[in-house]
C-alpha cells in the first residue's frame, strides 16, 4: 500500500496560471450549460409553466431519491451545431427507489420536445448505456414528435430507438414510459414498446395520427382524449397500465413501479470502506497546463482522485510515460492506465497490454486518464516495433471484457486514442475535461502534413508551388482543426458522455462505476493473439 | 414497622412513594390497570399486581380489587397517593379492616372533610373563616340565594375538587344552563350531583397551609403554597413560599391552619386551603385535602423534609421527628405541571406516544415524573406528564432556572403545555409575584413558542442537514458521495413543511466545500449551512458561521426540532401526495377521544357561529362542538352514547354563502 505525494506549489506562478486559465475554460462552460438548462428559453418555459407543468429538470429532481447523486449525461450536446444546446434531451443517471436508472426527460420547452438529429443521437447513447450496464431506463415523456424539416438525419435513426427499447427488454432490462404530454406519431411507440407505461391525466397525448392528421385522411373529427388521452389508454386500449392523477402522482407511482423491480445488481461492489483523497480536488485545476504542449504529472492528479490517495504502481520503472496500477475509487478496486507525458513508446505499449490483461485476471475494472499525442513514430520506434506494440495495446483494449471508464483530461490524438480506449473502443462512459482535444492530430501538424505532402507532390509533378495560397490554406485548415478538436465541438456532437469539472472527476467516476457494476464485472480469459 | 408498601395509584406519584420507601429499606408493590401493564411505575416495584380493567373505575378507583391486591401482595401498609381512593374514607377503612396500615389520615378525618358543606360547618364552628355558602336543593331559590351572596358566585360539586362540577356565574342570566352543566358534569365524575352556591371572588390568591401531624397529638405546618395559577381550575405552576405573604400574615394562616385540621382530630399530612384577598389581608377556607397534594415538593424543597417519610413514620406510630420551631423556609421552589394538553385549544387533553422524552442534566431540577420515552398518554387518565421542580435561593432564580430547564427538555409525540409554562414563568407579571387565580386569562402565556423568521429558518436549516444526513446514511448505493450530488445545473431539492398552519418551503443545494445553501420560502432567508458532526438524537451545524446543536427528533413526517431558540414542532408534507389522503371538506372533527354526550342538531338544521352542535365528554370534562359560521347541517355522525376518536368527524356543515 503506497500513498502517492503531492509535490505542488500552490504559490507557483505556473500553478496560478494554470489555474486561472482552467477557471477561465469552466466559465466558458458554464455558460453553455446554463444555456442548455434554459432550454427552449424564458418565454417557453414560462408557458409550460403557466399550464401547471413541471419542467424536465424538475421532473427529474422528483424522480430521484433525495440527496441521492445525479450525473447528468452530455449536458452541453448539440453545442456548435444549429440546434439548442442540450438537444431538447435531459439524460443522466440516477437512482431512484434505491436503484440506479438511466433517466431520460424530453425538454418541452424547446420546439415542443420534438427530436432532431442530436436529439435522437443522444437517445441511442442513454439507450446504449442502458444495453451495456443493465441499468434499467424510465423515459419522461412529453415530445412533439419529430423535428420533420430534419426527418432526412432523424427518421431511420429514430427508428432505432424503439428498436434498442425492445431489445433491452428482450433482454430483461426494464424500460419505463411516464407520459408527461405529448407523444405522437412515431413518439407513440416510446410509450408503446416500453415495459411499463404511466401517463398523466388530461396531458398525456399518445397516438399515431393526431386530429388534424385523422381529418386529413379519414376526415374523422376526433375528440384529443378520446383518441389519446390517459383515460382512454387506461381504460379502453391498454397502452397505459396505470393512471395519474397528476405529474406528482405519475412520479409517485414510476418510483413505485422501479421499487417493484426489486432489480439486483450483478457486478463487484466496493470491497473497502471509502477514504477522501489526502489532497484537495480543487488543486487540481491549478495542476493541468494551460497549455496542452506542457505535460503535466499525472499521479497528482491521481493524487486527488483516488481513495486515501492510495495507489499501489505497476512498473514504475518500466515504460515510464504511462502510469499503471491498482488503486479504489469510491471503495472499488479500480486498475488505472494514465498518460504521465503525452507520448507513448513501444514500452509503454507493451506495459499497457499487460497491465489491461493483469486486470482481467482479476474482474477489475479499469480507467483510462487520456492525455495522449499518440504512439512515437521515427526510424528507430518502428524498427523496434511501434505497430506492433501499439496493436498488442489496441487488442489488448478492444478484447477486454472489464468495464473501461476514460478520462479525457487533455489531449487525445492518433492512436492513442484507440490503445487508450477512446470513443470508437467503446468505453461504457466517456467524460472529458473542459481543456480537452480530440483529432487525429494537432491542428499544426494536421496543416503542416498536408502542406509537405501539398509541396512533395508539386515538386513530383514539377509545378510551381504557390506559397501564398499554401500558406492561406494551411493557415484556414489549422484554424479548422484547432476549432473541431475542441471538448466543447466533440462533446456537442456526442463523441462523449459530457464535459466534467475537473474538480469532479472522483464523484462522477464514483457514479459510472456503480453504474456499470448493475452489470456483470467479468474480465476476458482466452485473449487474441497477440503479435510479438 | 412496615416492610411492604402498596400504592394504590400510578404514575409519577406510584414512583415518588416507591422513591421514599426503597431509601426507608421499604419493599414496594405497584398496582396497574391493563393500559399501564409496560408503565415505569410498574417495573420499577417490587412486585406488581394486574388489577384489570381499562378505565379508573374498573382498576385504580376499585375499592375491593385493590384490598384483595395488597393481602396477595403481602403488603403491610397502604399509600393511597393523591387523587383515585385517596380521600375515600370507606377505602381507608377497608384497608384497615383487612389488617393493613393506612398511610393517611384517620378515616373519620377523611369522611368530614369529604363533604364540602359538612367541612364547612366544622370550620364555621372552629373559627376558620369561611366563605358564606348555601347547598342547593330541589327547593332551594337558586336566584334569591345567589342574589344574596352577590354575583359573581361559584356553583360548586359538594363531593368534588379538581375543578370538576364547577362553575363561575357572573349574572342571573346564566344561572340555569351553569347549574346544569355542574350537576351533569358532578354526576358524571362524582356519582353524585349535590352541588352548592358560593361566594366568588374575582381574583384572589389560593394559598394552601401544608399540615403534619402524628398519633399522639403533635401538629406542624410547614409553611404555605401558593397556587393562584390555574386552568380549568386546575393548579399549573405552585410555589413556596407565596410572594403574597408576610411573615405576619403567614404565622396566621399558619395556625389557621392547624385550628382547621386540630378540629377534625387529623394526623398524617394534610392541606388546608384558602383563598387570600391581598388586598385586604382576608382568607377564606376553601377546605381540607386529606392526602399528600400533587404541590407538594415544594414544600419539601423549601423545608428539607420529604412528606412521605413523614407520613409512613406517622402511620408506623412514631412521632413527629420536627417541631414546629425547627421547620424553617430556605430559598424558594417552584413547581410546574408538565401536562400533555393543548394550551391553543383551550387546554385540551392530548393523547400519543412520546417519541422523544429527554431531560437536560443541566442545570438541575428534580422531575417527578411518571412517563419515559415511548410512553403511552391515554385518555384513560389524567394527562400529566412530568412534575418539574427547581428550588433555588430566590424566586426570580427559580423562575428563570425552571424556564430553562423546561426549555431544555426534548418532547415530542404528544403536545404539551411546555412552551406555555416557561411563557408564564417569563412573563414580567410572574416575575413580579402578580399571581391571582385570574392570571392566565389576565396574562395569556404565548401557547406555543414562535420563532423569529431567523430562528424558523435555522431550525429548518438544521432539520434540512439532518434529513440529509439520515438518507444519505440509508443510502444503498454510493453513501460516501457528496449529498445530493449535481454535475450540471438542476433545480434545488425541496423540503416542505406545515409550521404553524403554515407551508414553508425550504429549497437547498450542497455547494463544494461540503455545506449546503438553504433558502426558506423562495429566498426569503438565505443561508449557508455546513454539518459539523452527527450526535446522538440531533447534529451540530454551523449556520452562517454560527455553530449550535439541534435535537431532533422525528416520528413518521413529524419533527420536534430543539435549538439554542427554543423547541419546535413541525409536520414534513410528503413529496407526494397520499392518493387517499382526502379529508371531509366542512367536517366537524372530534378534538379529543371521548364519549357523545348531547347531539344538539339534526340534518337540515340552519346553525350560525358558536351555535353548539355536540358535547362530548372526554377526559371527565365537557366538551362543545360549535358552529364555526353559518351553516347547514348535512349529516351528523355521531349518537348519544358513541364512542368517537379524535379526528372523527362528528357533524359535516355546508357553509351558507353570507
Amino acid at each position: 500500500m503506497s500513498i502517492l505525494k503531492s509535490n505542488l506549489d500552490l504559490r507557483s506562478e505556473t500553478y496560478l496560471q494554470n489555474r486561472a486559465v482552467m477557471e477561465g475554460r469552466l466559465a466558458d462552460y458554464q455558460k453553455l450549460v446554463d444555456e442548455a438548462v434554459l432550454g427552449g428559453g424564458e418565454k417557453y418555459r414560462d408557458r409550460h409553466r403557466q399550464r401547471g407543468r413541471l419542467l424536465a429538470r424538475e421532473r427529474i429532481e422528483l424522480l430521484v431519491d433525495p440527496d441521492s447523486p445525479f450525473v447528468e449525461l452530455s449536458p452541453t450536446a448539440a453545442a456548435d451545431t444549429e440546434f439548442n444546446v442540450g438537444g431538447a434531451v435531459v439524460t443522466g443517471l440516477g437512482q431512484i427507489s434505491g436503484t440506479e436508472c438511466v433517466i431520460l426527460a424530453n425538454d418541452p420547452t424547446v420546439r415542443g420536445g420534438s427530436m432532431n438529429p442530436i436529439t435522437v443521437k443522444k437517445m441511442l447513447r442513454a439507450l446504449d448505456i442502458c444495453r451495456q450496464n443493465r441499468l434499467p431506463m424510465v423515459f419522461l415523456v412529453e415530445s412533439g414528435g419529430a423535428d420533420l424539416p430534419h426527418q432526412l438525419h432523424l427518421y431511420l435513426q429514430a427508428g432505432e430507438v424503439f428498436r434498442n427499447i425492445t431489445a433491452l427488454s428482450s433482454a430483461a432490462i426494464p424500460t419505463i414510459s411516464l407520459v408527461f404530454g405529448s407523444s405522437t406519431a412515431g413518439g407513440a411507440y416510446l410509450p408503446g414498446t416500453s415495459d411499463y407505461v404511466v401517463m398523466v391525466d388530461q396531458q398525456a397525448k399518445v397516438f399515431l395520427g393526431g386530429t388534424p392528421l385523422g381529418k386529413m385522411a379519414t376526415g374523422e373529427d376526433a375528440d384529443e382524449q378520446e383518441l389519446g388521452g390517459a383515460a382512454m389508454h387506461s381504460n379502453v386500449s391498454g397502452v397505459s397500465d396505470y393512471f395519474a392523477v397528476d405529474e406528482h402522482d405519475a412520479i409517485r407511482i414510476g418510483r413505485q413501479i422501479v421499487a417493484g423491480l426489486t432489480y439486483r445488481k450483478l457486478g463487484r461492489q466496493p470491497d473497502r470502506a471509502v477514504l477522501p483523497p489526502r489532497y484537495d480536488a480543487e488543486e487540481i485545476l491549478g495542476i493541468v497546463s494551460a497549455d496542452l504542449k506542457v505535460p503535466f504529472p499525472v499521479r497528482e492528479i491521481l493524487a486527488r482522485i483516488l481513495d486515501d490517495s492510495e495507489f499501489d504502481e505497476f512498473k514504475p520503472n518500466y515504460g515510464p510515460n504511462l502510469v499503471t496500477g491498482f488503486g479504489h475509487l469510491h471503495g472499488y478496486s479500480v486498475g488505472i492506465l494514465a498518460n504521465d507525458r503525452g507520448v507513448l513508446l513501444n514500452e509503454d505499449a507493451n506495459k499497457a497490454a499487460q497491465f489491461i490483461q493483469l486486470a482481467n485476471q482479476v474482474d477489475t475494472p479499469l480507467i483510462f486518464v487520456q492525455n495522449v499525442t499518440g504512439y512515437m513514430i521515427g526510424t528507430e520506434y518502428e524498427q523496434k516495433g511501434m505497430v506492433k506494440h501499439g496493436s498488442h495495446q489496441i487488442n489488448a483494449v478492444t478484447n477486454s471484457t472489464v468495464p473501461h471508464l476514460t478520462v479525457q483530461i487533455g489531449g487525445s490524438y492518433g492512436a492513442g486514442n484507440y490503445g487508450m480506449a477512446g470513443r470508437p473502443y467503446d468505453p461504457r462512459f466517456l467524460f472529458v475535461w473542459p481543456n480537452g482535444k480530440t483529432a487525429v492530430m494537432g491542428g499544426e501538424q494536421l496543416a503542416g502534413t498536408l502542406s509537405i505532402v501539398a509541396r512533395q507532390s508539386a515538386a513530383s509533378q514539377g509545378i510551381d508551388f504557390d506559397e501564398e495560397a499554401d500558406a492561406a490554406r494551411t493557415r484556414t485548415i489549422e484554424e479548422q482543426i484547432n476549432h473541431e478538436e475542441q471538448a466543447v465541438v466533440m462533446s456537442g456532437q456526442l463523441y462523449d458522455d459530457g464535459i466534467i469539472d475537473p474538480r469532479d472527476t472522483r464523484d462522477v467516476l464514483g457514479v459510472a462505476l456503480s453504474a456499470v457494476m448493475t452489470n456483470e464485472c467479468r474480465g476476458q480469459r482466452g485473449y487474441g493473439v497477440f503479435r510479438m | 414497622m412496615i416492610t411492604r408498601i402498596l400504592v394504590a395509584n400510578r404514575g409519577e406519584i406510584a414512583r415518588r412513594i416507591f422513591r421514599t420507601a426503597r431509601a426507608m429499606g421499604i419493599e414496594t408493590v405497584a398496582v396497574f390497570s391493563e393500559g399501564d401493564a409496560t408503565a415505569p411505575f410498574v417495573a420499577e416495584a417490587d412486585t406488581a399486581v394486574a388489577l384489570g380493567g381499562r378505565t379508573a373505575a374498573e382498576s385504580y378507583l376499585d375499592r375491593d380489587k385493590v384490598v384483595a391486591a395488597a393481602i396477595r401482595a403481602g403488603a403491610d401498609a397502604v399509600h393511597p397517593g393523591y387523587g383515585f381512593l385517596s380521600e375515600n374514607a370507606e377505602f381507608a377503612h377497608a384497608v384497615e379492616a383487612a389488617g393493613i396500615i393506612w398511610i393517611g389520615p384517620p378515616p373519620a378525618a377523611i369522611a368530614a372533610m369529604g363533604d364540602k358543606l359538612e367541612a364547612k360547618k366544622l370550620m364555621v364552628a372552629a373559627g376558620v373563616p369561611t366563605l358564606p355558602s348555601v347547598e342547593i336543593t330541589a327547593t332551594t331559590d337558586v336566584r334569591a340565594e345567589a342574589e344574596s351572596i352577590g354575583f359573581p358566585v361559584l356553583i360548586k360539586a359538594a363531593a368534588g375538587g379538581g375543578g370538576k362540577g364547577m362553575r363561575v356565574v357572573d349574572s342571573v342570566a346564566q344561572l340555569d344552563d351553569a347549574l346544569a352543566g355542574a350537576q351533569r358534569e358532578a354526576l358524571n365524575s362524582f356519582g353524585n350531583d349535590t352541588v352548592f352556591l358560593e361566594k366568588y371572588l374575582p381574583a384572589p390568591r389560593h394559598v394552601e397551609i401544608q399540615v403534619l401531624g402524628d398519633t399522639h397529638g403533635n401538629l406542624v405546618h410547614c409553611f404555605e403554597r401558593e397556587c393562584s395559577i390555574q386552568r380549568r381550575h386546575q393548579k399549573v405552576i405552585e410555589e413556596a413560599p407565596s410572594p403574597a405573604l408576610d411573615p405576619e400574615l403567614r404565622r396566621r394562616m399558619g395556625a389557621a391552619g392547624l385550628e382547621a385540621v386540630r378540629a377534625i382530630g387529623y394526623h398524617s399530612a394534610g392541606t388546608v386551603e384558602f383563598l387570600l384577598d391581598d388586598r385586604t389581608g382576608e382568607y377564606f377556607f376553601l377546605e381540607v385535602n386529606t392526602r399528600l397534594q400533587v404541590e407538594h415538593p415544594v414544600t419539601e424543597e423549601i423545608t428539607g423534609l420529604d412528606l412521605v417519610r413523614q407520613m409512613i413514620r406517622v402511620a408506623e406510630g412514631h412521632r413527629l421527628d420536627v417541631e414546629q420551631d425547627d421547620l424553617t423556609i430556605t430559598g424558594h421552589a417552584i413547581e410546574v405541571r408538565l401536562y400533555a394538553e393543548d394550551p391553543a385549544n383551550d387546554f385540551l387533553p392530548a393523547v400519543g406516544d412520546l417519541a422523544a422524552w429527554s431531560i437536560p442534566s443541566d442545570p438541575a431540577a428534580r422531575f417527578d415524573s411518571g412517563v419515559e420515552e415511548g410512553s403511552t398518554v391515554s385518555v384513560e387518565f389524567d394527562p400529566l406528564l412530568a412534575k418539574v421542580i427547581v428550588h433555588a435561593e430566590s424566586r426570580h432564580e427559580a423562575a428563570q432556572r425552571l424556564a430553562l430547564v423546561l426549555e431544555r427538555m426534548v418532547i415530542a409525540g404528544v403536545v404539551t403545555n411546555r412552551d406555555f409554562l416557561v411563557a408564564a414563568l417569563r412573563s414580567p407579571e410572574f416575575l413580579a409575584g402578580d399571581t391571582h387565580t385570574d392570571f392566565i386569562e389576565k396574562v395569556a402565556p404565548a401557547p406555543r413558542f414562535v420563532p423569529s423568521r431567523d430562528d424558523l429558518a435555522r431550525s429548518l436549516a438544521a432539520v434540512v442537514a439532518f434529513h440529509q444526513a439520515e438518507q444519505r446514511a440509508s443510502a444503498r448505493h454510493l453513501a460516501f458521495m457528496p449529498s445530493g450530488y449535481r454535475n450540471s445545473v438542476m433545480p434545488p431539492q425541496e423540503l416542505r413543511f406545515v409550521v404553524d398552519e403554515r407551508d414553508v418551503s425550504v429549497t437547498y443545494r450542497s455547494v463544494r466545500d461540503g455545506g449546503f445553501d438553504v433558502w426558506v420560502d423562495g429566498a426569503t432567508v438565505a443561508l449557508r449551512v455546513v454539518p459539523v458532526a452527527e450526535v446522538r438524537g440531533g447534529i451540530v451545524v454551523e449556520i452562517d458561521g454560527l455553530r449550535a446543536r439541534f435535537d431532533l427528533v422525528r416520528s413518521d413526517l413529524r419533527w420536534h426540532v430543539r435549538g439554542p431558540a427554543g423547541s419546535l414542532d413541525l409536520v414534513q408534507i410528503p413529496r407526494f401526495p397520499d392518493p387517499d389522503g382526502a379529508t371531509v371538506v366542512g367536517g366537524q372533527i372530534a378534538p379529543m377521544p371521548g364519549a357523545i354526550r348531547v347531539v344538539a342538531v339534526t340534518v337540515g338544521d340552519q346553525v350560525t357561529v358558536g351555535q353548539t352542535l355536540i358535547v362530548m365528554e372526554a377526559m371527565k370534562m365537557e366538551h362543545t362542538i360549535s358552529a364555526p359560521g353559518s351553516a347547514t347541517v348535512i349529516e351528523v355522525r355521531c349518537a348519544v352514547g358513541d364512542q368517537v376518536d379524535n379526528g372523527q368527524v362528528l357533524v359535516v356543515l355546508e357553509e351558507v354563502p353570507a
